[in-house]
């Protein structure tokens, strides 16, 4: 959308104020999640920038939240619990939803469209609704405040997320492929291992990693169906900030974005390792 | 593959003018056949992760639906005094064998320890009902007949008709009552039910307010990723992927941190208020009241959705051949009416797929105004979660959230006319 | 066909993997009879967990190695959680921290243990039985008391001008002359008392008024004159902290809290000791897991020398008789802590005493009616 050089006055203004205002947007869009970050450095209690800080000043700035965090056995419980139900559940829904999408994408799938609907409804249905649901179930066959009991609902809530990319990956397959292959005398596992795994492994880690940080941002969830025990990250920050916002909140806000950062990158990476090998866009 | 599909159509293969296998059953039997096993090998992929969802996710919730009519207790734990009640004229105070009746159900419900359950039911008809009844079903061993003035006597809320009306109208398995009270309805006292008083409406006002509010956030981020989107869109690929990076962080951020950043920038000594004061645009004292309020619970739910809306805004319109515009263009249209009469149309599924998302999302959400919204930026989801965890109203809770559900379906329902299934993630 | 097979095993041996994985890797249980009692004691966090942590936990794990003590921040919602646990049949919490009348309602309901005084807490140190030695009427049926506290109003002095600040209830209730939002608890006690008595009635009339439906009409019409004013908050800890982040002008709270951020933390809180709702907190049993290790736990955390220790740590007064002579000085500060107490004279000129009756009665209805209000 380059301005052409033929534009007028007017145009040159709009196209300008058009830009100005999409840096807002994105500006408004990143702006709250980075500005925790420098804040988190603060050496003292408070959430503005004191002056030291505003100056550069080293005094102004300190690791003391980040030593505090990692010395709490509170949240360093909260973080293993958090990366342990995190992985239980991404394996079940990571399994269970590769498994159904290897189905869904089979033509002659027979009520596709009500069957995919309802592989879905978690990602819908209110958080709310689905914890007071589990909360009850759970409850009456002993399974709340437990970490089964956790993990499966977080596995449930995890799976759409792996059907609809391993789906989608699935959807550029190309048949021929696997024919192909077994022409030219690769018996069913080489097959498996070097033709499909391959072209459908881009779409289950994504679906994994998205089920993994949907587990891992939990909370509704976890205030209803778990105990102290159980407590996550998640739910260690709601009762801080429910509570008093010490600025350790803010140390474990900028780890966390840390982690997005490097799972989005992730991410990013595989789906363009994804787009080439099924070679829908040049890489 | 099924080697038996593979059957040819040359003319050895016909008997009584249908085409056969090799092995000689006909044709469109063995398709069948064989297009039924493939079915079933296919429903097989899915039925592990179907049976997990229908265990451990639909009937929960179904069973959670139900907990919205079920109302076992009464009819239950007080069978003598709903016996005794067939007699009674449904608008004095019963006579004796009524009150006979119910000492003896509550005898037996204090040593069965059904007499809390029953307590919890009558409160939510009658507020104070529940401490009344529990110090009488204590004392009911040592009593002897005549009952009906000793009831009376020990507490109010005997002396209350309505306390009979209810355990007669509520004595049945199933009830209305909760959808009663989730729509802001009583029985009056003839039994009719007639609408609450205008300040005693929460629920619907609530509802109404998380639904306005939701529109408002679906029309700011619409308002906001639209010409982020069509930026993006009109980029050569390589920048729109960097800035596609900026959208989908926020997204990938969690939802803890997020909240917990605007609360870091809205609170009155917090970044926002304190750079307005340093610039000397606002006086110290009259820091802007930006948290706590409807005002935080929709600045900050904005942001959280907008990428949701941003997604299949761009997705639609990187398949809106440029050439349209220029078309229009060259026809005479100036700029403005050549965006506004032939592009924006087009965009049309994106903006519809866009807002069912952000709206969808929106009336369930719970967490952030749970932490920023204060009192007046509270929505039906904390509603909900006030009668779980505070007043311990379940079947209210599960009436409202049955509704809320309803209304997800519906809109789910009209996005899949929209868009199809077909939910893009990144 | 073999691909549908292949799959099937890959999906089946993932399967089982993940159970093996699970089964080794899952943090260990800590119920086990020789092994390790962990005890879920649920309180109401910040300073006052705090408390309760450096007088009782950490010493009694000092001495029990065998005693992992959890603590819960959930007696802002105590009896909505016991009751709660109950109906779904799942009880994990061991030992709460709750309010007398909160505890009346959860005993009547046969939720909590009824509590024989004499066999279950130690004697005080001259052999007084403990039913003598706690305070009076301070025993209930399946409540243990630990300490009498205050609800008061505090302010930030940083927000009034130094020549008007605020010094009465009156004052809280005259948005005109103290402007600034004002912080409450999110339920009915305590906020309808002071409506009523900054409304004009006398302190030791204020539960008979409140008993009619006049006098609950004429206290939330005395509450709806600040209403705009209102933020509300439900954990004792998000009163100070509201005050420090100077989100409000007033809060409500708890005289220790507002004691620990003032003194300890060095916060420009100051108290209105005028109209300070007094009552008494203390401990409930559930029917748990653990109701031995509990019994064991409680008849040492409430003996004499324990709850006078206590009040090292927070301005709250021990429910004893025997540990009244031994509060002595704040552990780290060195400040003499009886100057802080709610019943100090110079302190408790015209108090309100929280009627624990009243609430069980009227609890329900009026929290339910609050509910609303706050909602209109």
């Amino acid at each position: 959308m380059a301005l052409p050089s033929y534009a007028g006055k007017l145009e040159r203004f709009w196209y300008y104020a058009f830009r100005f205002l999409c840096c807002l947007v994105f500006f408004f869009l990143i702006a709250p999640i980075l500005i925790m970050v420098p804040l988190s450095f603060n050496a003292q209690p408070y959430f503005t920038f004191t002056t030291e800080m505003l100056t550069l000043n080293p005094e102004g700035f300190s690791l003391r939240w980040y030593e505090q965090l990692f010395s709490s056995s509170q949240w360093m419980r909260s973080i293993r619990n958090s990366v342990f139900i995190g992985i239980f559940s991404t394996l079940i829904a990571t399994t269970l939803g590769t498994l159904a999408a290897l189905g869904l994408s089979r033509s002659e799938m027979p009520y596709k469209g009500l069957i995919m609907g309802l592989l879905i409804s978690p990602m819908i249905v209110p958080l709310i609704i689905s914890a007071a649901g589990m909360f009850f179930f759970y409850s009456s066959i002993n399974l709340a405040g437990t970490f089964p009991g956790v993990i499966l609902a977080h596995a449930v809530l995890g799976t759409p997320f792996v059907v609809i990319t391993v789906t989608a990956t699935l959807v550029g397959f190309d048949n021929s492929l696997t024919k192909a292959a077994a022409n030219l005398g690769a018996d069913p596992i080489t097959i498996f291992r070097r033709v499909q795994m391959p072209l459908i492994l881009p779409g289950v880690i994504s679906g994994a990693l998205f089920a993994f940080i949907t587990s891992f941002d939990e909370i509704v969830i976890v205030l209803f169906l778990a105990g102290v025990e159980q407590r996550t990250i998640p739910r260690e920050m709601w009762s801080g900030i429910r509570e008093q916002i010490s600025p350790t909140i803010l140390a474990v806000a900028s780890l966390l974005v840390a982690i997005s950062i490097a799972l989005l990158t992730t991410l990013e990476l595989l789906r363009r390792r994804s787009e080439r090998l099924r070679g829908l866009t040049p890489g | 593959m099924q080697q038996s599909a593979s059957a040819s159509s040359s003319d050895d293969h016909r008997r009584d003018g249908k085409l056969v296998t090799a092995d000689g059953r006909p044709l469109q039997a063995s398709l069948r056949s064989a297009e039924r096993r493939r079915k079933i090998i296919a429903f097989l992929f899915v039925s592990p992760l179907l049976a997990f969802l229908l265990i451990s996710f639909v009937i929960p919730i179904g069973q959670m639906m139900w907990r919205s009519v079920d109302n076992p207790t009464i009819i239950n734990t007080l069978p003598r005094t709903l016996e005794a009640m067939q007699e009674w004229d449904g608008q004095n105070i019963p006579d004796e064998p009524v009150f006979a009746a119910l000492a003896e159900d509550l005898r037996e419900a204090q040593q069965n320890r059904r007499v809390g359950p029953l307590a919890v039911r009558l409160n939510y008809e009658i507020s104070g009902a529940r401490g009344a009844l529990s110090r009488k079903a204590r004392s009911v061993a040592t009593m002897d007949a005549p009952y009906r003035e000793q009831f009376l006597e020990s507490d109010r809320l005997w002396q209350n008709p309505r306390l009979y009306q209810i355990i007669q109208r509520e004595g049945r398995p199933l009830t209305l009552s909760y959808y009663v009270a989730a729509t802001d309805r009583a029985y009056d006292a003839d039994g009719n039910i007639v609408r609450r008083p205008e300040q005693q409406r929460i629920y619907m006002t609530l509802f109404g307010r998380t639904f306005a509010m939701s529109a408002a956030i679906l029309v700011l981020t619409l308002l906001l990723g639209f010409p982020i989107a069509f930026w993006m869109a009109h980029l050569p690929m390589r920048y729109a992927n960097l800035l596609m990076i900026m959208v989908l962080l926020p997204f990938w951020t969690s939802l803890l941190v997020r909240t917990t950043s605007w609360i870091v920038l809205l609170q009155q000594q917090g970044v926002i208020n304190s750079s307005l004061v340093a610039l000397g645009i606002l006086d110290s004292g009259n820091r802007l009241s930006l948290m706590y309020n409807m005002t935080g619970t929709i600045i900050a739910m904005t942001h959280i959705l907008l990428p949701f809306m941003v997604l299949p805004l761009y997705s639609v319109m990187k398949t809106i051949p440029p050439s349209y515009m220029r078309a229009a263009r060259s026809l005479g249209a100036n700029n403005w009416t050549a965006f506004w009469r032939v592009y924006v149309p087009q965009t049309v599924p994106g903006i519809g797929a866009g807002g069912v998302l952000v709206f969808i999302i929106s009336i369930g959400y719970y967490i952030t105004p749970a932490l920023v919204g204060g009192q007046s930026g509270r929505m039906i989801s904390n509603m909900i979660a006030y009668h779980m965890q505070n007043s311990l109203n379940w079947g209210l809770a599960a009436a409202l959230g049955t509704m809320l559900l309803v209304s997800v379906l519906i809109l789910y329902w009209a996005y899949n006319k929209l868009v199809g299934a077909d939910i893009k993630l990144g | 066909m073999k691909n549908t097979k292949t799959a099937v095993l890959v999906a089946v041996i993932a399967i089982v993997l993940i159970g093996i994985a699970y089964y080794f890797l899952r943090p260990a249980p800590e119920d086990q009879a020789e092994g390790p009692v962990s005890l879920t004691i649920v309180s109401w966090g910040g300073a006052y967990t705090e408390s309760q942590n450096r007088a009782y936990h950490q010493p009694y794990m000092e001495m029990n190695p065998n005693v992992e003590i959890v603590n819960d921040d959930g007696s802002a919602n105590a009896l909505a959680g016991l009751r709660a646990q109950s109906q779904a049949g799942n009880v994990s919490w061991d030992l709460v921290d709750m309010l007398p009348s909160d505890a009346q309602l959860a005993c009547d309901e046969g939720i909590i243990m009824p509590i024989d005084h004499d066999e279950v807490l130690a004697a005080a140190p001259d052999g007084t039985a403990a039913s003598e030695d706690f305070l009076p009427g301070s025993l209930g049926e399946c409540f243990i008391p630990q300490i009498v506290y205050s609800t008061i109003i505090a302010f930030n002095t940083e927000m009034f001008p130094e020549d008007a600040m605020p010094s009465s209830i009156d004052d809280f209730f005259n948005v005109e002359d103290f402007p600034g939002r004002r912080a409450i608890q999110d339920r009915p006690g305590v906020n309808l008392e002071w409506a009523l008595y900054a409304d004009g009635v006398h302190p030791d009339d204020i539960y008979d008024v409140l008993s009619t439906p006049e006098g609950q009409d004429r206290a939330f019409a005395k509450l709806d004159t600040i209403k705009d004013e209102l933020v509300f908050w439900t954990e004792g800890a998000q009163s100070p902290q509201l005050l420090a982040d100077q989100e409000v002008a007033f809060s409500t709270g708890y005289n220790g809290r507002i004691f620990d951020a003032s003194e300890v933390e060095g916060q420009p809180f100051e108290i209105i000791w005028d109209g300070q709702v007094v009552e008494w907190d203390g401990w409930v049993v559930p029917y748990g897991d653990n109701v031995d290790a509990v019994m064991e736990y409680l008849y040492w955390a409430t003996d004499t020398q324990r709850l006078a220790d206590q009040a090292k740590y927070i301005s709250y007064g021990p429910a004893r008789a025997s540990s009244a002579p031994l509060v002595a000085e704040h552990a780290d500060l060195g400040i003499d802590m009886n100057e802080h107490m709610p019943t100090n004279p110079d302190n408790y000129f015209s108090p309100i005493l929280l009627d624990n009756d009243f609430w069980t009665d009227y609890g329900d209805e009026l929290r339910e009616r609050f509910a609303n209000w706050m909602l209109q």
